[in-house]
C-alpha cells in the first residue's frame, strides 16, 4: 500500500470522513439487532420471559466490564488484569458473605472496594511510576490472581439462597438482571457528563496537547483505571448473583472479551474516541455470538474455533477503512 | 520554546540520559543473585548439573520468545499473544505425525513449523493490512487456534514424542550439556547476526524506531510485519517441537505457561516495548532469570498463590527499574 506525507485536498476530504465514521456505534446497533433476529429464527423460546431474564443474567457481567474496559481505553490505556480483578472480587465476596444475608450488604461493598483498590493501584503504577500499560496490568494481573488463590484455593463457597434467588427475579415486570444493565447505562451517562470524561478523552487523544492545555493528565489516568477497577468490582457481584459461587479462576476469559466489546463498540483501541454505549452492545453481541454457535448445532468441537473465528472477523470488518486510509 | 517541543526534547534528553547501566548486565547479575539466594536456601542448588538443568529448561522459554523479540522489536504495539496456542498446536501436530517413530520426525517437524508459519502470516497480514490492533489480533487468533486444537483432535490429543527427540532434550553430550543447548546457541548466535548484519535485521528495528521514516526510507513496512510475525508462529511451533521432547506427551493447554512470560522475558531483557531497541541476547538472559525465579520459589515450597504473586511484584519491580516511560514536564 502507497503512502504520502502529503495528501491531497480530496485525500484529507475522505480520510476525515472515514474518521468520523471510525466503526460507527450505529454499526454496533445493527449488528446488536442482526444478532438478536437470527438468535430468535434458532431459538423458538427466544423473546419467552425466561430465556430473556438467563440471557441477561449471564449478559451483567462482560457488560460491567466492557464498560469499565472502555474508560480504561478511552484514557489511553488498557486493562490486562481485569479478569483478575474480578476473579478476585467473586471469591472475596463470596468468602466474606459466608452463606449468611446479614453479611451481604457489607460484602458487596467489600467487593467494590477491592475493584476499586485494584484499578487505583493499577493506575498508580501507570501514571506515577510511568510503567507502560500493557506490561503492567499484565504484571499486577499475576498478583490479583495470586491472591484469588490464596483467599479460595479452589471453587467453592456459600452464597445465601435469598440473595442469587433476588438477582433472577422480576421486578415491576423487568427481570432484576435488565434493571441491573438499565444501572450500569445510567451510571455511564452520568459519568460521560462528568468533567472527568472529558479529561480523560483528552489524554486518550493526545498526552502531551493534554498536558500543554493544563488538562491534569496523572490524575485523569488513574481516575480512568480507579473507574475500570470499580466497574471491574461490579462484574464480579454479577458472577457471584449469577454462579453463586467462587472460583478463582472465573474471570480469566473476560479480559479478551471485555476489550473485544470495546472494540466492536466502536471505540478507538489507542484512546481518545468513543464511548460505552457502543461497548455494552458489543458485550451483548459477543454473548449473543455465542449462543448462536450453542444453537446452530455444530459438532461442540467447532464451537470454539466458529467463535474465535467470528470474533476475529469481527475484528477485521471494523478494520476495513483502514485500508482505504492508506496510511503506513 | 513551545510546550510540546519542549516535551519533545526532554523525551530525548531522558532517553539518552537515563540508561546508564546496561539492561541486560541487569538481567545477568539478577540471575546470578537468584542462584546465589536459592544455593543459600537449598544447598546443592547452584551445582553445575542443577544450572544445567535450569537452562535447558529456559531454552523453551527462550526459543518461543525469540518470536515475541522479533514482534516487539518490530513496534507498531506489537506483541504475539497467540504464542501458547501456536506451542500447543505445534507440539500436537508434531506428536501425532510422529508416533514415537524416529523415521517420522522430520515430517512431523515440518507439519509443525508450517501450520505455526500459516496461523503467524494470517496474524500479520490482519495486523499490517486491516489495522487491526496487534494486541488483540492475536488474542483472537489465540482462541481460533484453541478452536483448531479442538477441531484437530476432537479434544483427545493423540501421539507422542520419538526417542530422538527426548535424547535430543535429556541426553548429555559434552560438558554435561544436552543437544538443546547446542541448539539454543546456535539460534542465539543465528538471530543476532541476522538482527545486526542483515537487511532484514536492520528493517526490524527501523521499523521499531519510527514506521513512517521506515518506510520514506524504501522498506516495504507492510510485508516486514507479515514476515515478523510469520516467524514468530514458525519459532513457536518450533518451541512446542522440542517441549514435546521433555513432556514427551501433549496436552490441551501445555503451551498456555508461555504467553505471558514470553512477553516479560523480552521486557526484563531490556528490549523496549515501544520497539526499535534491545535484542535477542537480552531476552536469553531474561528467559534464564524468570526460570530461575520460578524454580527458586518452587524451592521455598512456596504455594501457586504465593508463586504468582511474587512474579508479578518482581516483574513490576523489574519494569520499574528500567521500563518506565518519560515525564511529561520541564
Amino acid at each position: 500500500m502507497a503512502s504520502t506525507g502529503i495528501e491531497s485536498a480530496e485525500r484529507r476530504f475522505w480520510r476525515a470522513l472515514w474518521d468520523r465514521l471510525r466503526v460507527p456505534t450505529w454499526v454496533s446497533y445493527a449488528l446488536l439487532a442482526v444478532t438478536v433476529a437470527v438468535n430468535a429464527s434458532l431459538q423458538p423460546f427466544f423473546f419467552t420471559l425466561y430465556n430473556i431474564q438467563s440471557n441477561l443474567n449471564t449478559f451483567v457481567p462482560l457488560v460491567a466490564a466492557a464498560v469499565g474496559q472502555t474508560l480504561v481505553i478511552l484514557g489511553g490505556g488498557i486493562d490486562l488484569s481485569l479478569g483478575a480483578i474480578i476473579t478476585l472480587v467473586d471469591v472475596v465476596v463470596v468468602t466474606l458473605m459466608e452463606g449468611s444475608m446479614e453479611r451481604v450488604p457489607m460484602a458487596l461493598l467489600a467487593g467494590l472496594a477491592v475493584g476499586g483498590a485494584a484499578g487505583l493501584i493499577n493506575g498508580l503504577l501507570v501514571a506515577y511510576v510511568r510503567l507502560q500499560p500493557i506490561v503492567a496490568t499484565f504484571a499486577t494481573s499475576f498478583v490479583w490472581s495470586g491472591l484469588a488463590l490464596w483467599v479460595m484455593p479452589r471453587p467453592g463457597g456459600a452464597v445465601p439462597r435469598a440473595f442469587y434467588r433476588g438477582y433472577r427475579d422480576v421486578f415491576l415486570g423487568v427481570p432484576v438482571a435488565a434493571w441491573i444493565i438499565l444501572g450500569i447505562i445510567l451510571l455511564w451517562l452520568i459519568i460521560k457528563r462528568h468533567r472527568i470524561t472529558r479529561y480523560i478523552l483528552a489524554v486518550g487523544g493526545d498526552e502531551r496537547a493534554a498536558y500543554a492545555s493544563g488538562v491534569p493528565v496523572t490524575k485523569a489516568k488513574v481516575m480512568s483505571y480507579l473507574l475500570g477497577g470499580l466497574f471491574a468490582g461490579l462484574a464480579g457481584l454479577g458472577i457471584v448473583a449469577n454462579t453463586a459461587s467462587g472460583d478463582p479462576y472465573v474471570g480469566g476469559p473476560i479480559t479478551l472479551q471485555s476489550i473485544t466489546a470495546v472494540v466492536i463498540g466502536g471505540t478507538r483501541l489507542s484512546g481518545g474516541a468513543g464511548g460505552a454505549g457502543g461497548s455494552i452492545a458489543g458485550a451483548m453481541i459477543l454473548s449473543l455470538i455465542g449462543n448462536i454457535v450453542f444453537f446452530a448445532n455444530v459438532g461442540s468441537h467447532y464451537q470454539e474455533l466458529i467463535n474465535g473465528a467470528i470474533v476475529v472477523l469481527a475484528l477485521a470488518l471494523a478494520g476495513i477503512p483502514a485500508l482505504r486510509r492508506r496510511s503506513a | 520554546m513551545s510546550e510540546p517541543a519542549q516535551a519533545l526534547l526532554e523525551t530525548q534528553g531522558s532517553r539518552l540520559g537515563r540508561r546508564p547501566l546496561n539492561p541486560v548486565l541487569i538481567a545477568f547479575i539478577i540471575a546470578v543473585l537468584l542462584f546465589v539466594v536459592g544455593e543459600l536456601v537449598s544447598p546443592g542448588f547452584a551445582a553445575y548439573s542443577q544450572i544445567i538443568n535450569v537452562l535447558r529448561v529456559s531454552s523453551f522459554l527462550g526459543i518461543i520468545a525469540a518470536g515475541q523479540t522479533l514482534v516487539i522489536l518490530s513496534g507498531g504495539e506489537g506483541v504475539d499473544l497467540s504464542v501458547g496456542a501456536i506451542v500447543t498446536f505445534g507440539a500436537i501436530i508434531a506428536s501425532r505425525v510422529i508416533d514415537g517413530q524416529d523415521s517420522m520426525v522430520l515430517w512431523g517437524l515440518a507439519q509443525a513449523l508450517a501450520a505455526g508459519l500459516a496461523l503467524g502470516a494470517v496474524n500479520g497480514v490482519l495486523i499490517a493490512y486491516l489495522k487491526v490492533p496487534p494486541l488483540i489480533m492475536t488474542l483472537g487468533m489465540a482462541s481460533v487456534v484453541k478452536g483448531l486444537i479442538l477441531v484437530y483432535t476432537r479434544g483427545q490429543p493423540s501421539g507422542r514424542a520419538a526417542p530422538i527427540m527426548v535424547r535430543l532434550v535429556s541426553q548429555e553430550t559434552i560438558f554435561g550439556i544436552p543437544g538443546i543447548l547446542w541448539i539454543w546457541l546456535l539460534l542465539t548466535i543465528v538471530l543476532t547476526l541476522v538482527l545486526r548484519q542483515t537487511t532484514f535485521g536492520r528493517s526490524v528495528y527501523a521499523l521499531g524506531a519510527n514506521r513512517r521514516t521506515a518506510y520514506l526510507s524504501g522498506i516495504a513496512v507492510q510485508r516486514m510485519v507479515v514476515a515478523v510475525y510469520s516467524l514468530s508462529g514458525f519459532l513457536s511451533a518450533l518451541g512446542g517441537f522440542f517441549f514435546l521432547g521433555y513432556t514427551e506427551s501433549v496436552f490441551l493447554n501445555l503451551g498456555d505457561r508461555y504467553v505471558l512470560p514470553s512477553v516479560a522475558a523480552v521486557v526484563v531483557g531490556g528490549t523496549s516495548l515501544a520497539g526499535g531497541a534491545g535484542g535477542y541476547v537480552g531476552t536469553v538472559v531474561g528467559s534464564i532469570v524468570l526460570t530461575v525465579l520460578q524454580s527458586v520459589l518452587v524451592t521455598l515450597r512456596m504455594e501457586e498463590s504465593g508463586r504468582q504473586i511474587v512474579y508479578g511484584l518482581v516483574l513490576l519491580a523489574l519494569l520499574a527499574a528500567y521500563g518506565r516511560q518519560y515525564r511529561l514536564r520541564q
